[in-house]
């Protein structure tokens, strides 16, 4: 079974990069616009990883983190954080909430998946 | 496949241009003093998102110019910093920019290196950080050169927290990493682990040492610990150099995405994906096959309708109402359809905020623009082809329409003047105002240029909406001297020749030292018309049912013939043209006499009444209209043609060529308008 991966990302260039990018390393991706659209996507079949943005409209990643780790659905489940470089306190807020870890924006394909093979294998 | 690179890079461009749009609007808004923080959040992250674009694909001016505007906007956000008016004047200023070189960009251009330096260092003036470079240096860290790139022999103690599993992190992946690093040894500490009846099964209970020889450094090394730094006590001792004759390369700096080291796979849509949306992007080509494929299942419609008729009523009801309910189901799907191609017209009105703000700055005016109704929709064909006109008219407004500051105050006015742009349906037409409250027109000047000119005749006694409505004709230009604002060789005639070719009319309303008032009518759709069907002769051609006014037959009385062989009638009190259609398309066997046949009264350009003399009625009905220039040519006084029920070819009749035809050169106002005054209370 293929695995399966989550991206939330109110930007579409975003989403289209990693989808591709995933997509090409055998996953199959879910899209979300907003945090809140991505907690509707988690129930019992689980993810293997979830790519979240930080700074979407309706509910941001940090929220979406925190709130995803209170599910059963994604409470194992790795998250990891769309950051940029500046962000130092945003990977500790992502922490915080529960996040595995973070990709530093802007990245590229193999960056990502290494990221991605890191966290899940 | 094409590159997928470039694909994404449309995404992008798209995106941005929403994200500008949107960008533009919130600013404006926290101007006027919107203090909702999320009109501030969504401006952040446009701002935010084009940057993180930008730098995916490497466009590197972008990154750096966004990346000053968000750190304004992201201290703005924290309360950090008090905004000004002037400072958002900054900001608009930076949006514009950044709109540029996202254009540049999208084009594949280089702006010089200090393109929008003065704006990004008065930002960075309210940011309180006027001594940095104004370069776009500042971004770039110095790059790291590893010292020694030699094999050492490290050793890493490695003990979790017992939460670590808590953020869902694992050491065997981390342990397996460490081993792509280069020769691991690894030993297990399990001393920790408690006996099963006490032992939580989400915690982390084992610890290990490892023994690394690597070519990598301690910096790699702790990478590979990088999320679970806080999560565990970690150690990394180094032990010195490991005696070995390789040497190594140094690995390759993770350079922009490389998309020739992408395995080529062929995406295929995969079922599992589930797409979280409210919209999905279509390529207009495919929209307009539909809207095509539509158009010919109206034609066949009216076609079954037609074969079938009366006698079919009469003998099978059942399939006489089917296929009526079925015409009814059509024409809901034709208006389905051509709402996909309908767009905001927010998309032409958001250019013009930046226009009013280059003009007023540029000729020392003061203006604001007041837009409304940017969410009525329009065919995008129209979308596209209004702006020119509309950006004209504007610029036309604030250079002769409003007065200087100065000026207004002595007209008791207020010194900023205002532009409205409106737009809103009436009667299945879009309807564009643009109206401002500057001085109107100068019907002196005017008229004595059309005299000169020699549009007008010098005793032609005009109304003042005649007068107004001058300004549309070609060859006329009101400016006593051409700034090089609104002189830019174009004419309120080309305005008007860009309004009739989507089918649509412009008129204008003035009021001395109230200002004046355009008004632009336009069809919603370019695709499909109400239309008539008149016979003349054996001949079948359609008149759009927007221009008619009313079909009589005249009593012989009220035709009068002029000295120059020309027929008028007499309607509603004036006298009106008849323009004899036969006579414009050479048809030998109509009728000529207007009494025997029929006068159908249609309203031209300027509100012109003509009387155009055709045999017969036939029907009313809503035509496909097929271009005639992209399947045979362009035809004097035809606008196009389209399919009848019968299945023959019909022309349809461009009312406004026809009056050109029919009415020069003698000129519109020039008319034999015995008497004359009537005619003024005819056009509106």
């Amino acid at each position: 079974m293929s695995r399966r991966a989550l991206t939330i990302d109110d930007s579409k260039t975003m989403r289209d990069m990693i989808a591709f990018t995933l997509k090409n390393a055998g996953f199959d991706i879910t899209e979300a616009e907003n945090g809140q659209l991505g907690l509707d996507q988690i129930n019992d079949a689980p993810f293997d990883v979830i790519i979240t943005d930080i700074n979407m409209p309706v509910m941001d990643g940090i929220t979406f983190t925190r709130e995803a780790r209170k599910r059963p659905g994604a409470r194992t489940v790795p998250i990891l954080i769309l950051t940029t470089e500046s962000g130092a306190d945003i990977k500790n807020q992502g922490r915080e909430a529960g996040a595995t870890g973070w990709i530093v924006k802007p990245f590229n394909p193999e960056k990502l998946l290494q990221v991605v093979e890191k966290v899940c294998g | 496949m094409s590159d997928p690179m470039e694909e994404f890079k449309g995404v992008f461009f798209e995106e941005c241009a929403e994200l500008l749009i949107n960008l533009e609007e919130g600013l404006m808004q926290l101007r006027d003093g919107d203090s909702d923080p999320e009109t501030l959040n969504s401006v952040f992250r446009a701002v935010h998102s084009i940057k993180g674009g930008a730098g995916a694909f490497g466009f590197n001016h972008l990154v750096s110019f966004a990346h000053i505007q968000e750190t304004l906007l992201d201290d703005i956000r924290a309360g950090a910093l008090t905004m000004e008016v002037d400072d958002f004047t900054v900001l608009l200023q930076a949006c514009d920019i950044l709109g540029e070189l996202v254009g540049a960009a999208q084009r594949g251009e280089d702006l010089t290196a200090d393109y929008g330096s003065d704006i990004a260092a008065a930002m960075k003036k309210i940011i309180g950080d006027a001594d940095a470079p104004q370069s776009s240096d500042d971004d770039e860290k110095p790059a790291v050169i590893p010292d020694e790139q030699i094999t050492r022999h490290y050793k890493i103690d490695f003990k979790p927290h017992l939460h670590l599993f808590q953020r869902a992190n694992e050491p065997l992946l981390l342990i397996r990493e460490l081993g792509s690093l280069g020769l691991l040894s690894v030993s297990l500490d399990s001393s920790d682990m408690p006996q099963i009846e006490g032992m939580n099964p989400e915690h982390a209970y084992f610890s290990w040492v490892f023994h690394l020889v690597t070519d990598q450094n301690e910096e790699d090394i702790s990478e590979v610990f990088e999320f679970v730094e806080g999560d565990c006590d970690l150690a990394i001792t180094d032990l010195g150099p490991y005696l070995s004759p390789d040497d190594f390369v140094a690995d390759e700096a993770a350079g922009l995405f490389a998309p020739e080291k992408l395995p080529e796979k062929t995406i295929s849509a995969s079922p599992g994906k589930t797409m979280v949306s409210q919209s999905i992007r279509v390529e207009l080509d495919k929209v307009d096959r539909l809207v095509n494929m539509v158009g010919e299942l109206v034609i066949t419609q009216a076609m079954l309708r037609e074969q079938g008729g009366q006698l079919l009523s009469a003998q099978y009801p059942n399939l006489a109402q089917g296929i009526e309910s079925l015409s009814r189901h059509i024409r809901d799907l034709q208006n389905d359809v051509m709402a996909i191609r309908a767009q905001p017209v927010k998309s032409v009105f958001c250019r013009m905020p930046r226009l009013v703000r280059e003009l007023t700055t540029s000729l020392g005016k003061k203006a604001r623009l007041v837009m409304s109704g940017e969410e009525t929709e329009v065919d995008k064909t129209v979308t596209e082809r209004i702006g020119d006109p509309l950006m004209h008219m504007i610029r036309n407004s604030v250079d002769h329409g409003l007065e200087g500051p100065e000026g207004r105050l002595k007209a008791g006015k207020d010194a900023e003047g205002t532009i409205r742009l409106s737009a809103f349906h009436r009667g299945g037409r879009i309807i564009i105002e643009i109206e401002d409250d500057g001085a109107g027109i100068n019907r002196e000047v005017v008229l004595k240029k059309a005299i000169e000119k020699g549009l007008v005749t010098p005793d032609a006694a005009l109304s003042d909406e005649e007068i107004d409505n001058l300004i549309f004709l070609p060859g006329f230009s009101t400016a006593e001297n051409v700034s090089n604002v609104s002189g830019r060789g174009v004419g309120m005639d080309v305005v008007r020749k860009n309004i009739q070719g989507l089918g649509g009319r412009i008129t204008i309303v003035s009021r001395t030292g109230q200002g004046s008032k355009f008004t632009m009518s336009l069809p919603l759709t370019l695709a499909v018309m109400d239309g008539m069907v008149v016979k003349i002769g054996h001949e079948k051609y359609v008149l759009p049912l927007i221009n008619i006014i009313q079909t009589l037959r005249p009593a012989p009385a009220d035709v009068s013939s002029l000295p120059d062989g020309r027929r008028v009638i007499m309607f509603r009190g004036n006298y009106i043209s008849l323009v004899p259609l036969y006579e414009v398309f050479d048809i030998k066997d109509a009728r000529h006499d207007p009494c025997e046949s029929l006068v159908v009264v249609v309203e031209g350009e300027g509100g012109q009444l003509m009387g155009f003399i055709v045999d017969d009625l036939v029907n009313q009905q809503q035509v496909v209209i097929k271009s005639l220039e992209s399947n045979y040519e362009l035809v004097a006084g035809v606008s196009g043609a389209t399919i009848l029920g019968n299945g023959r070819v019909s022309l349809i009749v461009d009312i406004a060529a026809i009056q050109e035809m029919a009415l020069e050169p003698q000129g519109i106002f020039t008319e034999p308008t015995t008497p004359p005054t009537h005619i003024s209370q005819e056009i509106h």
